[in-house]
């Protein structure tokens, strides 16, 4: 019954498509791998010398660029055959973890990719130049799949350039609101830089969670190093100051600059309750007197 | 409504009462624990109140107005509130949503509430010393 039914098929298929003797566009890949890995060589250095026309890669040595050529291509072809991305996904990923600290662009990478595309295509177009039938139906089975190629190589290096960003991020953000405990029940948030609004929503966060894991009761937040804030950030800030209240803790700002001082007075936020020092160092003095400390001058006049 | 662990606990200690808030309390609930609430300070002669709500990590905007009418009521009955252990999530949406808390004092918890009251107020009666020394 089996064999009935694919007879039948077969002769539906031969129905439709009379020209039977080309082959089924299931031979075609198979038939262009053969003829990449057979001119391989060639294919290669002609690729190489287009990528030393159009100037790109200037990053890297000669003999760099053959290595990594070669293993593109043959990445390249093994694709075409398998039909699976994956292995050249990875070697993608892998080939841009090298070359981005080189300083290698994304245009660059497209740049080579749709080369050797071009390259390839050209010996098609040389190869079957005589029967153009079947250089058609060659290059619909190929140009979906270099396609897909250029598509992947260019998706996984964004990708690894948009990992290595988003890493330095995160570091940086580490880094950017430490809350330090000065005295028991003292803490200090110095803060430097651009505060923007996902900064500012994590200074909240981690002044917040440090008043409870500290039992804070008075904050120091510096930010002499902060150059301006917009009115997002400014309100930010002041909410920040309330729900630090409702915790139990008492909020003292330093060093506002003048400019942040006009952007405040501006958008006509409460002030009453905003405590506000000059200085780091008049901030401290007054958390000290808060928390029940005395502060006195060394009288003996010497430092 | 009945059935079902306890959704607040109001204990006296000496002149104060301390109240938990074990769970998100609905709007009846809650004007429920008010009510309670106030009746005790009154029953108990309390002068300081201090209200727990650590357990929550949700407050809604009827539960903070609640919880600044109870002050407010407090105060003209003779007696101090002062609600600890908001949480941090909390503590933010309460002012992000602009959902003020009014005049009422806040401390991180209930140790810092006891230490408020006791500053508060001039003297406690009855007071149990628990060997803490006062700043």
């Amino acid at each position: 019954m089996t064999t009935d039914e694919t007879a039948t098929v077969t002769a539906e298929v031969t129905a439709d498509f009379p020209a039977i003797d080309h082959p089924d566009a299931d031979q075609l890949l198979p038939q262009l791998v053969a003829h990449l890995r057979e001119h391989r060589s060639r294919l290669r250095q002609e690729w190489a010398s287009r990528i030393q026309e159009a100037g790109l890669l200037h990053a890297m040595t000669p003999q760099e660029m053959a290595a990594e050529t070669t293993s593109v291509y043959d990445n390249y072809v093994e694709v075409l055959e398998t039909g699976s991305v994956e292995a050249l996904q990875r070697y993608a990923r892998d080939l841009s973890e090298r070359i981005i600290p080189r300083g290698v662009e994304t245009h660059e990478v497209v740049g080579i990719v749709l080369l050797l595309r071009d390259v390839l295509a050209r010996s098609l177009f040389e190869k079957y130049q005589r029967d153009f039938g079947l250089l058609n139906r060659m290059l619909d089975a190929y140009e979906p799949a270099a396609n897909r190629i250029a598509n992947t190589v260019a998706v996984s290096f964004v990708d690894e350039r948009e990992r290595v960003i988003r890493q330095q991020q995160d570091s940086i953000r580490e880094l950017s609101t430490p809350v330090l405990p000065v005295r028991e029940r003292l803490l200090i948030l110095p803060i430097i830089g651009v505060l923007d609004s996902e900064r500012a929503r994590q200074l909240t966060e981690q002044l917040l969670g440090g008043i409870r894991t500290h039992r804070a009761k008075v904050v120091v937040i510096d930010i002499t190093g902060v150059p301006d804030v917009d009115e997002a950030v400014a309100n930010h800030l002041v909410q920040t100051v309330d729900a630090s209240r409702l915790m139990g803790a008492s909020v003292i700002i330093t060093g506002l600059s003048p400019e942040i001082a006009q952007t405040l007075v501006t958008i006509g936020v409460d002030l009453s309750k905003m405590d506000t020092i000059g200085d780091l160092q008049g901030g401290l003095e007054e958390a000290e007197r808060l928390l029940g400390y005395a502060v006195r001058e060394n009288g003996m006049g010497g430092p | 409504m009945t059935s079902g662990p306890k959704l607040v606990s109001i204990l006296r200690q000496g002149t104060y009462l301390i109240a938990s808030i074990h769970t998100a309390l609905d709007d009846t609930q809650m004007v429920r624990f008010r009510e309670d609430l106030i009746e005790q300070i009154g029953r108990h002669r309390s002068r300081g109140v201090i209200i727990d709500v650590a357990a929550l990590d949700v407050l809604d905007s009827f539960g903070a107005r609640t919880l600044r009418t109870i002050g407010e009521m407090a105060r003209l009955r003779g007696a101090v509130t002062v609600v600890v252990g908001i949480q941090p999530d909390v503590a933010f949406a309460i002012v992000s949503l602009g959902m003020s808390t009014g005049t009422i004092a806040t401390a991180l918890d209930l140790e810092e509430g006891l230490e408020y009251l006791d500053s508060r107020l001039p003297r406690r009666a009855g007071s149990t010393s628990d060997g803490r020394v006062p700043r």
